[in-house]
């Protein structure tokens, strides 16, 4: 089996992930005292900074197999768009407001957009281009 | 039943024989129905608010999750290293689309009744005594999350789509279903850690 070379979206992604969940970590385990945003907001902004770089090494790849890729992720995305869907009316229905809303809302965008990317990745990465 | 070229050795497929795979759905959709229900019953669980269906979805989902993880990473991963390729290839083609649809229900049921069940309880606030332990499976949960997004259910995808194609690579194959069984094993072994912190919670 001949191996291409890669980034590491796979490596790159679960840092991403790691960081997000860090974040919500943190703010939950303040509950229901009062929290800085800060650290949550640093670790949001780096997990978003890693998905842009992950689209963007990946967009370099050349004679990646795309389709595949657009074929897996678009049901991927579909799927976790409605988990972070429901996640976020659990947020609504918990009176969750103001800064930390935002801060997790955003961490689900990013969870919603890296974790179909990590799924199309890795079946896109043994499909022919 | 689909022609799948078996290599004599991994790492190459030329002059492979051909063995046969069963026709498979990579999303099982009789078993959709099934989750559906079992996703209808956590929401009225969480709805209803009363503590024994909460506690029922939480240590039924909780114990499944458990079991599936142990017996799969350290009973039936090293049984299916070392079966012949055509046998784990029928093996995988029917147990992975049913992977597909257990584990991320029985993971949803197990945290959402978990998370319900720690706000009625007071659990997850700053002033529950035991509130490190509670932060702390919040970080084990975190870890496993984050293993099972981005290794596990990407290859139980990837070994599903490769099973799909005219003629699948086994040496693809393998080496997908070595990452699925050692991260599930992995998992598993967090589920230790699980164990420590939900018997402390509960024996306060």
């Amino acid at each position: 089996m001949s191996e291409r070379r890669l980034p590491p979206v796979t490596q790159v992604g679960m840092l991403s992930l790691a960081l997000i969940l860090a974040g919500g970590i943190y703010l939950s385990s303040h509950i229901p005292d009062h929290v800085a945003l800060g650290p949550a907001v640093i670790l949001l902004c780096a997990s978003a900074l890693l998905l842009v770089g992950n689209l963007a090494s990946l967009a370099r790849v050349k004679g990646f197999a795309w389709q595949r890729f657009f074929e897996i992720a678009r049901w991927a995305l579909l799927a976790y768009v409605i988990v972070s869907g429901m996640i976020e009316y659990a947020f609504l229905r918990d009176s969750l407001s103001g800064g930390p809303l935002v801060v997790l809302t955003l961490s689900l965008v990013v969870f919603a957009v890296h974790v179909p990317v990590l799924i199309a990745f890795t079946v896109a990465r043994y499909a022919e281009a | 039943m689909a022609a799948v070229s078996a290599p004599a050795g991994v790492g190459s497929d030329a002059h492979a024989p051909v063995v046969e795979r069963p026709d498979f759905q990579i999303v099982p959709r009789a078993g959709l129905p099934i989750v559906a229900v079992v996703l209808i019953l956590a929401v009225v669980g969480i709805a209803v608010n009363e503590l024994w269906p909460l506690m029922f979805m939480h240590v039924v989902g909780g114990a499944s999750w458990t079991i599936i993880d142990l017996f799969l990473g350290f009973v039936l991963g090293p049984i299916i290293g070392r079966m012949s390729i055509p046998a784990r290839i029928e093996f995988t083609t029917r147990f992975m689309p049913k992977m597909v649809l257990i584990m991320p229900t029985v993971v949803t049921v197990t945290l959402a009744g978990g998370w319900q069940l720690a706000t009625k309880l007071g659990y997850n606030q700053t002033s529950y005594p035991l509130h490190g332990w509670v932060v702390a499976s919040y970080i084990v949960v975190g870890i496993m999350a984050v293993i099972a997004l981005g290794l596990l259910e990407p290859a139980n995808i990837a070994v599903l789509v490769e099973l799909k194609k005219p003629q699948p690579n086994p040496a693809v194959i393998e080496r997908l279903m070595k990452r699925f069984l050692y991260t599930a094993g992995a998992t598993g072994a967090m589920q230790v850690a699980t164990f420590v912190i939900m018997t402390k919670l509960a024996s306060g």
